[in-house]
């Protein structure tokens, strides 16, 4: 099979890469570009472990094809950090010990950001649903959740 | 004497459920069962964790032996 | 209760140490290794549940472009009848390299036959599909009833089941019969008002880790190999890849990547052996990476159960007599927890006359590993379910009738040991006590009470504490760290130096960097591990006061070591730790502070659970709406991660008692091999899961730990399921709870 050229950007950086056309975006990070951060918990988009942003639009990176990302602006675990600062959502997460295993947790903290940016003030029931594709097998989701909504009361200035 | 308890799978081998040891350590105590009991089989027994006054032990091999201690024979337990 | 100790560090919620390379993604788990000249490793599996193997012919494969090796199980050497460590203790080496390549025979859907590397994932993939293997298919075995009917296909030729009076002629699926025996429950029952008995059914299930099993290993010409995999033991893998492939411990060095869940599924091999023999073969390092799919076909799964339950009481609550024969599925070779079902299932209760029976049968499933106490979960439901049943008609309190019965200091187990101080009671007071179980319910809506009961294990466990020039340290430990430990060990070596926190750093070191430890596994790691940790923290402060001795021309005994310094008082000279260490060369050489232990005196520990479901009485569906779990952690070292262990048990049992179920359909296909079928709990199914820390310390470890990881996934079937049956008035026996199952029991009342 013939490799694809794709220009793409991802967590800020103008990245090139090769790819077969039924490569998947995951496949590139992890294999590819070494951003082995984004974690494959399925293949089949059933557990939210791979969970990137596609021009800020929430995605499971196992089901879109590398050659997608052509033109496009990915967002990673890699990028949630803010040089050798921690993102809001991250103190949160290791405050309230909502990681054990911790193989869900990239997928988990790229999706409450993008669910605070289109909810900043998400009442409980609403970050259980939107976190409904992030499964987590330790946890029992309860102090992911408790972290989640003091991340958003942080980020909007009420705690 | 210490009071040595059989489960009900080592009963089979000894047709006691219980019998007073003198023994000052956990070989002494293997060697007289054995002795005592010939069908016990001393590599199985050796295999089995016990417990001393409720004291699990898993490996024991020069464990001392108080007087009137209470001691069970038990199968040893692992995890996930 | 012993006094109440106060401590300095532990009972704090710090930050964990690994945490931050946890949350930026940085962490390596088991497929994040890549190594240069690396290429990848697939397995053909089984399409048949139960077949003869008559032939294999990999030629086309191995013509193909790219393949560069192909292991079969005639890799092996030839393996003796022996007993290796596996997840519930022990399993036959000749069976384990049966599951990992089948020779003569596949015992399941998705077992495992061959495996290809090449040097890409597709190419492996397409010679996987180009391997043929002719079968003469044979008829599945796919349940107990089935397994034991008297015209059984025999999985096993050469099985005959150990344990009864008379040796048996004929081979026989049922791998093993074993009892324990109390008293004797004919008398218990003669004296009871009310007798209930009962079978139930719980179906297999799977671990559910959401990492799935990964390796990557490198063999070089001079007889060496690194493996890097993702498990709860890597030492335990060391010795299982030795032993199948007849190599010296000293030629395996085995790397625990970090961890992405386990609960028992990872204590055993699948892929090592293999990769390695892939990559022995062909010359280069060897990935292999499990899909979803094949994790569960060919990994894991919990042992489906029946299991019958008979219980008499006296009118004035007071238990009699408890009775139970239960058979475990072992999967296609034997070694079910049957016989832990045994030695868990009446003990909670404090009760003269106990008999249990328990059978180990072998069908046409993947074998079973451990999962989160080990066959507690499946034999604890079907006894608590009679239990909550038996208050009912007596209309006592569940609760009160729980207490009136509850095991304590003294009891007598079925198992052999009578209990030490246990917080059975104190789970039951603070359960009854709780703000949840005041509540009040509404219509459609039910209560379930469960009490749990599991061993916790101590075993072999090595520390090395390295002090640097600067007074700060490196834990050097061997127990993979699956959901925080490295904090518990943090705190625990602060505690036992009087050295702050944050200048230890706890690593997971590979077999190589540290003497051997069990694996993470039967609620271990903080006990055993943590007492390894204070025994070299121990060590460190009696150096420490022996180099200020030195330093100060004074005996060690005339030296104190107050939060973290060393003082002479009379002299009123004060050396810091760090000071001490900056000055080593002169006084004798680094100090390392180092315990190699057997740790002894694992605490027994027990949980309570309060469930609140709400039924939708025309679907079926049941929703929980409150949750409480409690249980005795001995001591907490780091509350918020004992929490999330027990909450994180509760809510796999939620799953347990709900959803989960391996759906076969006749031919023995595997129908639900992925996590849209086969439905875990998500984040929207589910309550905040409120927790009681109750703390009756463990006499044996200096802090007084118990071990708290799997005690929480046993209440729940029965909390959940009893609610549901309180909220639909009907008797619930056969797990799970789903919508459809429920609803026939609504249907048909």
């Amino acid at each position: 099979m013939t490799k694809k050229h794709v220009s793409t950007t991802i967590n800020g950086d103008a990245i090139e890469f090769l790819c077969d056309p039924n490569d998947t975006l995951l496949d590139v990070l992890r294999k590819e570009l070494s951003l082995t951060g984004t974690k494959e918990g399925c293949g089949s988009g059933d557990c939210g472990a791979c969970s990137i942003t596609l021009d800020e639009r929430l995605v499971c990176s196992c089901l879109v094809l590398g050659v997608e990302a052509e033109g496009k602006n990915i967002g990673t675990i890699e990028g949630v950090s803010n040089k050798d600062q921690l993102h809001v959502i991250q103190e949160k997460f290791l405050e309230h010990a909502a990681l054990q295993c911790g193989i869900c947790t990239p997928g988990l903290i790229v999706s409450t950001q993008a669910l605070l940016k289109e909810n900043s003030n998400p009442t409980e029931e609403e970050a259980r649903y939107y976190l409904a594709g992030n499964l987590c097998r330790c946890t029992g989701y309860d102090k992911i959740i408790r972290a989640v909504l003091d991340a958003a009361d942080v980020m909007r200035g009420a705690a | 004497m210490a009071t040595v308890f059989f489960s009900s799978e080592l009963i089979k081998f000894t047709g006691e459920e219980q019998v007073e040891v003198k023994a000052r350590d956990y070989r002494a105590l293997i060697d007289e069962l054995v002795t005592r009991f010939e069908n016990l089989d001393k590599a199985q027994m050796m295999e089995m964790a016990i417990s001393i006054d409720g004291l699990i032990l898993v490996d024991p091999l020069f464990e001392a032996i108080e007087e009137e201690s209470e001691i069970h024979f038990f199968y040893f337990v692992t995890g996930g | 209760m012993s006094e109440v100790k106060e401590y300095k560090y532990i009972g704090q919620r710090s930050i964990r140490p690994d945490g931050f390379e946890k949350v930026t993604g940085r962490a390596n788990y088991g497929s994040d290794l890549n190594l240069p000249g690396m290429i990848w490793g697939k397995i053909l599996r089984s399409p048949h549940a139960h077949a003869k193997i008559l032939s294999i012919d990999y030629a086309k494969a191995e013509a193909l472009s790219g393949v560069l090796s192909i292991a079969t199980h005639d890799d092996f050497p030839d393996l003796p009848v022996e007993a290796v460590v596996a997840g519930e203790g022990t399993a036959n080496l000749r069976d384990l390299a049966q599951n990992l390549l089948a020779d003569e025979k596949v015992l399941y859907h998705g077992h495992a036959i061959l495996a290809v590397a090449a040097i890409s994932e597709a190419i492996a993939e397409k010679a996987v599909n180009l391997v043929e293997v002719e079968y003469e298919i044979l008829k599945p075995v796919l349940d107990i009833r089935e397994a034991t009917a008297d015209d059984a296909p025999i999985l096993h030729d050469d099985m005959f089941t150990k344990g009864l009076e008379e040796v048996p002629t004929v081979a026989s699926n049922v791998a093993a019969r074993t009892e324990f025996r109390k008293g004797d429950v004919e008398v218990g029952f003669a004296d009871a008002d009310i007798i209930i008995e009962r079978e139930f059914y719980t179906p297999t299930v799977h671990q559910g880790y959401i990492e799935p099993h990964a390796t990557t290993v490198s063999y070089d010409e001079s007889g060496q190999s690194m493996v890097w995999c993702s498990t709860q033991g890597h030492f335990d893998v060391r010795a299982s890849t030795a032993k199948l492939l007849g190599l010296s411990l000293n030629k395996l060095k085995v790397v625990a990547s970090e961890i992405g869940g386990g609960f028992g599924g990872k204590t055993i091999v699948y892929l090592e052996p293999v990769a390695h023999i892939l990559s022995k073969k062909s010359g280069r390092p060897v990935k292999m990476i499990m899909s979803r799919e094949e994790v569960f076909k060919g990994s894991g799964p919990g042992s489906a159960t029946r299991i019958w339950v008979k219980i008499g009481a006296k009118n004035d609550g007071t238990i009699t007599a408890m009775q139970s024969n239960m058979s475990f599925e072992a999967g296609a070779f034997k070694g079910s927890p049957a016989m832990l079902g045994g030695m868990t299932i009446f003990t909670p209760y404090d009760v003269e006359h106990m008999y249990a029976e328990c059978y180990d049968v072998v069908v046409n499933k993947p074998k079973v590993a451990a999962y989160r106490a080990p066959g507690a979960p499946q034999a604890e439901y079907a006894a608590e379910m009679v239990v909550s049943e038996l208050a009912a008609k007596l209309d006592i309190d569940p609760i009160e009738f729980r207490l009136q019965n509850a095991a304590k200091e003294g009891t007598q187990t079925i198992y052999g040991p009578k209990m030490k101080a246990v917080g059975l009671v104190e789970c039951l007071e603070a359960a009854k006590n709780s703000p949840h179980y005041q509540s009040a319910l509404k219509a459609n809506q039910g209560r379930g009470i469960a009490a749990g009961f599991w061993f916790n294990i101590g075993g072999m466990s090595s520390v090395t504490i390295n002090m640097n020039p600067d007074g700060t340290g490196t834990i050097v430990e061997g127990s993979p760290d699956i959901g925080g430990s490295r904090a518990s060990m943090q705190m625990m070596a602060a505690e036992a130096t009087g050295i702050a926190m944050d200048k230890f750093k706890p690593i997971i070191a590979d077999t190589e960097n540290v003497a051997y430890n069990a694996s993470t596994g039967g609620s271990r790691t903080t006990f055993a591990t943590g007492m390894a940790v204070i025994e070299a923290g121990e060590d460190i402060v009696q150096q420490m006061k022996e180099r200020a001795a030195a330093v100060w021309n004074v005996t060690a005994a005339q030296v104190d070591w107050i939060d973290g310094v060393a003082v002479n008082t009379a002299a009123e000279n004060r050396l810091t730790a760090a000071e001490i260490c900056a000055g080593v060369g002169r006084t004798g050489g680094q100090i390392s502070g180092r315990a190699n232990i057997n740790a002894r005196g694992a605490g027994p520990s027990f949980a309570v659970h309060v469930c609140d479901v709400e039924v939708d009485m025309e679907t079926g569906k049941v929703d929980v709406i409150r949750y409480t779990a409690i249980q005795d952690a001995g001591k907490a070292i780091h509350p918020s991660y004992v929490e999330g262990q027990y909450q994180g048990g509760a809510v796999q049992g939620i799953g347990w008692a709900l959803n989960e179920e391996y759906v076969y359909n006749e031919d023995g296909i595997l129908q639900n091999p992925g996590f849209l079928d086969y439905r875990i709990p998500l984040a929207s199914d589910l309550p905040m899961i409120e927790t009681i820390i109750v703390e009756v310390p463990n006499a044996y470890h200096p802090y007084g730990v118990r071990g708290v990881g799997e005690t929480g996934i046993i209440p729940p079937l029965a909390a959940v399921a009893y609610a549901v049956s309180d909220a639909i008035k009907a008797p619930v026996t056969d797990l799970p709870c789903s919508p459809p199952n429920v609803l026939k029991i609504i249907q048909s009342k």
